[in-house]
Parts: structure tokens; C-alpha cells; sequence
């Protein structure tokens, strides 16, 4: 089995989000980048099927060299080759169309991408690489059986949760649960030293258009100060006078 | 025209498929064209003519009795097609977030989720959306034909409009080759959703542990509410995943957000942002939740919560 996993370059989760070039572009001073915490989960479930059932796991992002030590930190877990498609990441359809011309070049069995990623939130680009290969997709997955061709999966939906029985090939939205908090790998020194003698691969970039600009960003309007009340009467009447919440 | 998917569940509209329904009358007035409106074994449509559609689609077909979400985007382009629809409306409930971008491929359509505001503009058709987890918002233009909406919940809220309504019947051709079928279905139907509620009520590892979650299903019996919790909690098993609420988690936009015991992650406050009001309950003063809470409460769950119970039994016997 050839896994895919898609690895998107992001501000760790306690970056301070600012802007730059009059609000049209996101600063990156100061910040550190990580792998998706939703990618990082599917990754970690594939270093599983390549443990348990023999997989071969590549990873694949679309970015410029800036990103490469996010795909050396994917290798350094365990991931045997890396690619990376080099173009700037302009919306996610566009990167959807990049890699799923790796996916076809590639003959991936399973694509794992995050069910978002935590930076521009689109949620987009596993469904849309599947739609664009012919590949069966599971969004919001929490867990995942392969047996051959054969594949069992959970989804979250709200409320609760959905067993589907599935195909290969087969592209995955993942999130927790496809592995628990706890499974997540850290580099340890040797991974590290090997990673850097693995692939990594750099791919000039089909020919794909955007369907979105950004035109601007901002951030939301500070926060007025919270009221404090030291007993639940006042909170009541506040929250159904005040507020008209309850 | 303005199409757009209005979610069911038992035969009843889903609030946020009303929601929006009224904001695809708030984009067609716009244009000045009108809504039409995707019903799937939705019983009573005629509800869909008071926030603003003006005809609605009636599906029914065998492929469509279980949710596909192959058979479910192909029919939505295919009806977006009949009616030459130049916007598409889904919402940012799962099943939504599913087809979503199957949809966008089928109509080569621009998508953006997560959207807060109608359009400033339809011609260049500009929009703006939620980013970076609700830490930031992205003014952002669809230059497609075709523009797929993802509308947040809560966002634009219900606007009634009365229009007289039509319906139709709608068979799209499904050719029902999708390999993926629903094994079975696990979801609690006597609770609120996360995703459906007007109050979430969340709880944190000031609870000390899960055998004290008694008085936070009580608190959330009694408001209607959907329970949560941070992170730590789901990660140490006290509570389900599905309950983890913040970055990582469920996103929670609901109209109260009542924190118990959770000091507030940069994490889990960018997951709750979008709530309307926040309200939290934490020993420490300290603790960054506060911060970002409209009203607060320095003291112990364990002495709170259960007054609070009490006195909201009291309230809402006297104000239903």
C-alpha cells in the first residue's frame, strides 16, 4: 500500500496572529511553523500502517523552500520520501489541483490529508484531490481500517459518529481520533539524522488557476472588559436582562 | 438564482438550513433574483417561504436515504445546474462540510467556508470569512462563475421573509456506483448537538475529575444546552473526543458559552471565539479567561455550579 500523506505548513496553534503589506499578506515574524495538528494525526496513522502492514508513506506539501523543515520533521517521523510542489499556496482549490497531480503521478492506494488546516480553515483540499482523482473520500475520519482493498472507517458527524465501509483508493479528511494525543511521535536523534539523507523531492507546479483572492485581513475588534459578579443572582439577572442569552 | 441545500433531520428544518435560507435572500435580493431552496426528505417545505425562498426543490431517491456524500453533491450540482444558480449555499455542519468541496470540483466553483457577513459586493463577488481558528477574518473574492458559500452558524441569523413558495419535484440521475455505504449510525438523539445548540455548557480539569460532571449535565439539562469540554479533559478520557472543543477540537459558535473550570488556551479560546456571549467560572482570577469573557465568576465550580442550578430551576419555572 502507498500512502500519501499531505503535510500543510502552519503557525504553531499559540502563534500571535498579525498581519503585513497593509493587511494583505500574514506576518511571519517571530512565528514557528509546525505540520498541521490535523495532518500530524493522519501522518501518525500512517507511520502505523507502514509499521503494521508494510505501507510505503511519502508526504507532500505545496509551498517554497521555507516550508522544507516541516517535511524534514514528517521524515524525521518516519516518512520515506517527501515532495514538495513548488508554488506559493494561493487558495485551496489551487493547492487541491497540485496535489492530485502528485497523487496521480504517484499511484497513491490512500491519501491522508488533515480535515482542515488550522491556518486558513478552508476544509477543502482532501475532498476536492479526491473528487479530482476518482478517489473515495471520508471526511472528519477518527478511525481507520485497511484490510487489502477493503477499508472500514468512522466519521465524526454532529452528534455522534457513522461507520462507513469504504474502498481503496480511498483519500481521508483526518483528525484526532484517527490516532490519540498521545500516539504523536517526537523526532528522536536518529530519525532526525536520517531524515536528512531521505528524498525529498521538489516538483515544479502544474498549471492550475485560482478561484479566490484574498483582497484583505483583519483582526477582530478588541474585547471590552469582563464583568465580575460575585454571586449567581447577578449572573442570571445579567445573562437574561442584559444579555438576552437565556 | 440562488440555491440553497436546507439540511432536515426527523422531517424538521434544521435551524442553520433556515439561517440559510435567510441569508441566500439577503445575497438574492442583491442580485436582484431569487432563492430556490434543496430539500431531501424534508417533510413540510412550505416553512422554507417565510425566510425568503420562492420555490424549493423536493428530492426524493433511494441513493439519498442514507447520507452519501458522493450521491449528495451530485445532486446538488446537478440542481444548481436546472437552475442555473450562480451561488450555491451549504452551511458548516458536517455533513455540509462533506460535500462542500465535492461540489466546488463538479461546478468548478470557488469555495469559501466559514462566512460571517453577506457580500460586500456581488460584482467583483466579495466576501468575508472567518481565519486562523477565529483568531482573524479574511476579505477574500470569488472569481468564478459559479460561487460555493459556506455560511458559519449564527453568523447572519434567522430574518423572516415571507415569499410565496412553489414546489417541485426533483429527480437527479444518480448512478449509485458510490462503493461507500453506512454501516451503522452511533449518535445520542436525546441530546443537543455542539453543532445545533443555542448554549454550550464546557467544563475543564478544574472538575477534578469525571465522576463530578454530574452538576454540568444537570447545568446543561436545564439551559437546553449542549455539553463540551477543553482539551486536557477529552485527552485524559474524563469526557468523549466528540465533546473536545478549540482549535483542534469542534469549533463552538453558539449564542452562550458558560466555561466551568477551563483557564482558557489560546487554543480553546480561538475554537469559541465566534460565540456570542462568554461566560466563565474559574477559581483563579488569573486564569486568561477572563480576558476574553463577557461576565465572570471568581469562585469554585464545586460551590457555584449547584447554587446556579438551583436558582436557574427557580428562573426558568417563573420564565418557562
Amino acid at each position: 500500500m502507498k500512502i500519501l500523506v499531505c503535510i500543510s505548513h502552519v503557525p504553531d496553534t499559540t502563534s500571535k496572529i498579525n498581519f503585513t503589506d497593509g493587511d494583505t499578506k500574514f506576518d511571519t515574524t517571530g512565528v514557528q511553523f509546525v505540520i498541521n495538528p490535523n495532518d500530524e494525526f493522519g501522518l501518525t496513522r500512517a507511520m502505523w500502517f507502514k509499521e503494521k502492514q508494510g505501507a510505503t508513506v511519502h508526504v507532500a506539501n505545496v509551498g517554497g523552500p521555507e516550508t522544507e523543515p516541516t517535511l524534514r520533521k514528517a521524515l524525521a517521523i518516519g516518512a520515506d520520501e517527501a515532495i514538495r510542489v513548488n508554488t506559493i499556496a494561493s487558495d485551496g482549490f489551487s493547492v487541491a489541483k497540485q496535489l492530485a497531480a502528485v497523487v496521480k503521478e504517484g499511484g497513491y492506494d490512500l491519501v491522508i490529508g488533515g480535515r482542515e488546516s488550522i491556518d486558513y480553515n478552508g476544509g477543502m483540499v482532501p475532498g476536492m484531490i479526491a473528487k479530482l482523482t476518482g478517489a473515495n473520500f471520508v471526511n472528519t475520519c477518527i478511525n481507520l481500517e485497511i484490510d487489502g482493498n477493503n477499508v472500514t472507517a468512522i466519521r465524526e458527524i454532529d452528534g455522534g459518529k457513522e461507520t462507513l465501509s469504504t474502498a481503496l483508493p480511498l483519500v481521508v479528511g483526518g483528525q484526532k481520533g484517527l490516532v490519540e494525543e498521545s500516539d504523536l511521535r517526537i523526532p528522536n536523534m536518529r530519525g532526525i539524522m536520517q531524515a536528512r539523507s531521505k528524498p525529498l523531492t521538489v516538483k515544479e507546479a502544474v498549471d492550475a488557476s485560482s478561484e479566490t483572492q484574498t483582497v484583505t485581513f483583519e483582526k477582530p475588534a478588541p474585547k471590552g472588559a469582563v464583568k465580575l459578579v460575585d454571586n449567581v443572582d447577578d449572573l442570571i439577572n445579567l445573562l437574561h436582562n442584559e444579555a438576552k442569552a437565556i | 438564482m440562488v440555491l440553497v441545500y436546507t439540511e432536515s433531520e426527523g422531517g424538521k428544518f434544521k435551524k442553520v438550513a433556515l439561517e440559510a435560507v435567510s441569508y441566500a435572500k439577503g445575497i438574492a435580493d442583491m442580485m436582484g433574483t431569487a432563492v430556490t431552496a434543496v430539500s431531501v426528505n424534508g417533510g413540510d417545505t412550505s416553512e422554507l417561504g417565510a425566510y425568503g425562498a420562492s420555490k424549493v426543490l423536493e428530492v426524493s431517491n433511494d441513493a439519498l436515504n442514507n447520507f452519501n456524500a458522493e450521491a449528495y453533491a451530485d445532486m446538488l450540482s446537478q440542481a444548481a445546474k436546472k437552475e442555473d444558480a450562480k451561488v450555491v449555499i451549504l452551511t458548516g455542519s458536517a455533513n455540509c462540510k462533506f460535500i462542500a468541496p465535492l461540489v466546488a470540483v463538479n461546478l468548478s466553483a470557488g469555495y469559501v467556508p466559514n462566512i460571517i457577513d453577506l457580500p460586500s459586493s456581488t460584482s467583483p463577488f466579495v466576501v468575508k470569512h472567518s481565519v486562523f481558528t477565529n483568531k482573524a477574518f479574511s476579505t477574500t473574492e470569488i472569481s468564478t462563475d459559479v460561487k460555493i458559500i459556506g455560511l458559519a452558524k449564527n453568523a447572519y441569523g434567522l430574518k423572516e421573509n415571507q415569499t410565496s413558495i412553489t414546489a417541485e419535484r426533483f429527480s437527479p440521475e444518480l448512478t449509485g456506483n458510490s462503493v461507500t455505504t453506512v454501516v451503522s449510525v452511533d449518535k445520542a438523539t436525546d441530546k443537543v448537538t455542539i453543532a445545533d445548540a443555542e448554549i454550550v455548557v464546557s467544563a475543564g480539569r478544574g472538575l477534578k475529575g469525571p465522576e463530578n460532571w454530574g452538576m454540568i449535565e444537570e447545568l446543561a439539562e436545564i439551559l437546553g444546552a449542549a455539553t463540551a469540554c477543553s482539551k486536557p479533559v477529552s485527552d485524559m478520557g474524563w469526557r468523549p473526543h466528540g465533546e473536545h472543543v478549540g482549535q483542534t477540537g469542534k469549533p463552538v459558535s453558539a449564542n452562550l458559552y458558560i466555561a466551568i473550570g477551563i483557564s482558557g488556551a489560546i487554543q480553546h479560546l480561538a475554537g469559541i471565539n465566534s460565540s456570542k456571549i462568554k461566560v466563565v467560572i474559574n477559581t483563579d482570577p488569573e486564569a486568561p479567561f477572563f480576558k476574553a469573557a463577557d461576565y465572570g465568576i471568581v469562585g469554585d465550580a464545586f460551590e457555584v455550579i449547584p447554587q446556579l442550578n438551583e436558582k436557574l430551576k427557580v428562573f426558568k419555572a417563573q420564565n418557562g
